[in-house]
C-alpha cells in the first residue's frame, strides 16, 4: 500500500498548486444554491398548503440543503474521474511514468479513489459549514452527513472512474453526464420527495446511488434517523464503491498494461 | 554520481536496490560475481497484440557495463521489446531474464533497478522540473530529503538547474528529454532503458544529450538504447542488432556490422531521373555490389574514388559524385533493402 500513499502524495503535490482556483466556488456554490432553490423556491413551496406535510414538517429550504449536499458530492467524485483521470492515461501518461517504477495497478487505483475520498470531506465540510451557517442542520447528527456525502461521491466516482480507463477520449463522458448524473440529478429525491414519482418509475430512484445518499444524510440533518433504513443505504453505496474499485483494477491493467 | 552512491548506502542501507552490490556494478563493472552472467538474457523472445506478433522469437544477451543497441526502422519491434525489458508489458512466450529475476514474477524489484526513458516523456506538466525529480524519486522509496539532494544534483548533471522552479511546459523538447533522462537515473538505476532518446531534437540539443549520455557510459552504467539513427548507434552503442519486422537480422559491433554487411567506402551517383532509368546494366561490375535507389545509386567498393573514375571512364557523367566511409544506414539497407528512415 506504500505505493497509494505515494499516489496520495503526488496528487496533495498537484493540489498545493491548484487549490486557490477551486476554492472560492466550493463555498459560493452552496451559498448561491441554498439561497435560490432553498429560500427563493422554499418561500413558495412553504406557503402551498400540501408541501409542509409531504415534507414532514420542516422548512423547504432545510429538506432540500441534504440534497444538494449529496448532489454536490456526486458532481465532485464523478467530475475528478473523468477529464482528470483520462489525462493521467491517455494525454499526459503519467501513470505510465509512474509504473516504470515499482509502483503498482492497485496503487495507483487505490491513491487516486482515496485521494478522492479526501477532496470530497473538506468540501462536504465547507458545505455542511454554510448550511450549519443558514441554519438548516437541525440534529447534532448532521455532522455524520460529511463522511455519508463522501461516501456518495466516491458511489460515483468508483465505477466512473472503471468506465474512464476503458475509453481512449473524451467523448463518452457527455453521455455519463447528460443521460446519468443529470436525470439523477433532478430525479433522487434531491427536490422533492420520491414518493411524488409515479409508482412505476419509483423503484428506478432506489437504484439511484444519489438517492440512498441523499435520504440518509437528510435523515441526519433533519434528526429523523431511521436505523434499517440508514443500514440499506450504506450497503448500497458500499457495494457501488467496492464494485467500482474492483472493476477499476481491471480496466486500469487493460489500458495500462499491453 | 561516485558521490549520489556514498549518500544512498548511508540513507538507504536496507533498499536493495542500493545495497553496495548494486552500486559495485556501477563503479567496477565485471568485478562482482554478478559480471559473468549477463544483465538481460532473452531466448525465444516474443510479443503478440492479437494476431499481429511485433516481436518474434528474439535472442540476445546483454552484459554489465555494455552499451547495447537495437537499431530498426519504426514497427520492427524495438519499443516493445524495451517494454518488455522494462516490465511494463507481459512476455507472450519464450525466456526473459532481467538482472537476473524474472519480470512476471519480479516485476518491482527490477524496476527498483532499472531507469527508463520511454518513447514519449511523461513529464508532469503539473509540477515543476525539480518536483518532478522529488515526486519520481518518492515512487522509489527515497526520503523526501535524500529525493531532494539528488534532484538538485542531476539537475545539474543535465544543466537544468537554473531552471529548477520553472514549470515544464515551456522547456524546449532537448530540455525535456534531458529532465526525462534526469528522472530516470533518480533511483542510480544498474540499467538505464534509452527508448528512442534523441528522436525529434534538433542537432544541437541531440548533441549535448550525447554527451551526457556518454559520459554516464563512462561511469560504468549499463545502456541500452533504440534508434533509427546509425550515428547515434555508432556514437553510442558498443554492440547493436538489428532489428526488421519483428526479428533480429544482424547482431555485432557497429565496425564489424559495417565489415561484415558493407565495403569500406560507398560512392553516391546522383543522376538526373530519366538517365537512372535507363542505365540497366552500364554500372555492372565497377563496385562489389551496386544498389539502386529511388533517386540516386549506390557503389560498394573499397575505394571509392576507383570506383567513381571507372564510372567516368565508362562515360556516365551523373549530376553529383559522392564518396564517402560506409554506416550502418548501408548495413541496413543491405539486409533488408529499405532505408532506416522511411
Amino acid at each position: 500500500m506504500t505505493a497509494a500513499i505515494r499516489v496520495l502524495e503526488y496528487d496533495a503535490r498537484v493540489f498545493r498548486r491548484t487549490w486557490r482556483g477551486g476554492l472560492v466556488m466550493t463555498f459560493l456554490s452552496p451559498v448561491l444554491f441554498l439561497a435560490s432553490m432553498g429560500f427563493g423556491l422554499g418561500r413558495f413551496v412553504d406557503s402551498a398548503g400540501t408541501a409542509g406535510a409531504a415534507l414532514g414538517g420542516v422548512p423547504y429550504a432545510a429538506w432540500l440543503a441534504p440534497g444538494l449536499l449529496a448532489a454536490q458530492a456526486m458532481q465532485t467524485g464523478g467530475f475528478a474521474v473523468t477529464y482528470p483521470i483520462m489525462g493521467r492515461i491517455v494525454w499526459d501518461k503519467t501513470y505510465h511514468g509512474m509504473l516504470a517504477t515499482p509502483m503498482t495497478i492497485p496503487g495507483i487505483v487505490f491513491g487516486e479513489i482515496g485521494w478522492i475520498g479526501i477532496r470530497l470531506l473538506l468540501s462536504s465540510a465547507v458545505f455542511l459549514v454554510v448550511m450549519a451557517g443558514f441554519g438548516l442542520v437541525l440534529s447534532p447528527a448532521g455532522i455524520v452527513a460529511v463522511p455519508v456525502a463522501t461516501l456518495t461521491g466516491l458511489a460515483f466516482a468508483a465505477p466512473i472512474c472503471a468506465f474512464t480507463a476503458t475509453q481512449r477520449n473524451d467523448q463518452g463522458f457527455n453521455a455519463i453526464f447528460r443521460f446519468g448524473l443529470t436525470p439523477l440529478f433532478l430525479f433522487s429525491g434531491t427536490f422533492f420527495p420520491i414518493e411524488q414519482l409515479p409508482a412505476v418509475i419509483r423503484p428506478l430512484a432506489w437504484l439511484s446511488p444519489l438517492w440512498h445518499g441523499v435520504d440518509l444524510i437528510r435523515q441526519l440533518s433533519l434528526g429523523r434517523f431511521d436505523a434499517p433504513l440508514a443500514l440499506a443505504h450504506l450497503v448500497v453505496l458500499s457495494a457501488f464503491i467496492v464494485v467500482g474499485v474492483a472493476v477499476a483494477l481491471v480496466t486500469f491493467r487493460r489500458a495500462l498494461v499491453t | 554520481m561516485y558521490h549520489l552512491a556514498l549518500m544512498s548506502q548511508t540513507l538507504a542501507p536496507t533498499d536493495p536496490a542500493h545495497a553496495p552490490g548494486g552500486a559495485a556494478i556501477a563503479g567496477m563493472r565485471g568485478a562482482t560475481s554478478e559480471g559473468t552472467t549477463p544483465l538481460i538474457r532473452a531466448r525465444r523472445l516474443t510479443k503478440k497484440f492479437g494476431e499481429f506478433t511485433a516481436v518474434d522469437a528474439v535472442d540476445f544477451d546483454v552484459a554489465a557495463g555494455e552499451s547495447f543497441g537495437f537499431l530498426g526502422p519504426n514497427g520492427a519491434g524495438k519499443t516493445s521489446t524495451m517494454r518488455m525489458i522494462g516490465c511494463v508489458s507481459p512476455i507472450t512466450d519464450g525466456e526473459l531474464r532481467v538482472l537476473g529475476m524474472d519480470p512476471t514474477t519480479d516485476g518491482a524489484r527490477i524496476k527498483a533497478r532499472l531507469g527508463v526513458v520511454p518513447q514519449q516523456d511523461t513529464l508532469d506538466m503539473e509540477l515543476t522540473v525539480r518536483e518532478n525529480l522529488i515526486i519520481y524519486g518518492r515512487y522509489f522509496d527515497l526520503s523526501r530529503r535524500e529525493a531532494k539532494h539528488r534532484a538538485d544534483e542531476l539537475l545539474e548533471f543535465v544543466q537544468l538547474l537554473d531552471r529548477a522552479d520553472s514549470q515544464v511546459e515551456p522547456l524546449s523538447g532537448g530540455m525535456k528529454r534531458r529532465l526525462t533522462i534526469a528522472r530516470s537515473l533518480i533511483n542510480e538505476p544498474d540499467l538505464l532503458l534509452l527508448d528512442e532518446p534523441t528522436t525529434g531534437l534538433d542537432p544541437q540539443a541531440r548533441h549535448l544529450l550525447w554527451d551526457r549520455l556518454y559520459r554516464l557510459k563512462q561511469q560504468g552504467k549499463t545502456l541500452i538504447l533504440t534508434t533509427h539513427y546509425m550515428d547515434e548507434a555508432e556514437q553510442l552503442c558498443d554492440r547493436l542488432v538489428v532489428m526488421d519486422k519483428a526479428r533480429i537480422v544482424a547482431e555485432g559491433s557497429p565496425r564489424s556490422l559495417i565489415e561484415q554487411y558493407a565495403t569500406r567506402e560507398v560512392v553516391e551517383l546522383r543522376f538526373p531521373v530519366d538517365v537512372q532509368e535507363s542505365l540497366d546494366g552500364r554500372l555492372d561490375g565497377l563496385a562489389a555490389r551496386v544498389e539502386q535507389l529511388p533517386d540516386r545509386v549506390l557503389l560498394y567498393a573499397d575505394d571509392g574514388e576507383a570506383a567513381a573514375a571507372a564510372a567516368h571512364d565508362r562515360g556516365l557523367r551523373p549530376e553529383t559524385v559522392l564518396v564517402r566511409r560506409s554506416t550502418l544506414e548501408d548495413v541496413f539497407l543491405r539486409l533488408t533493402g529499405r532505408s532506416l528512415i522511411e
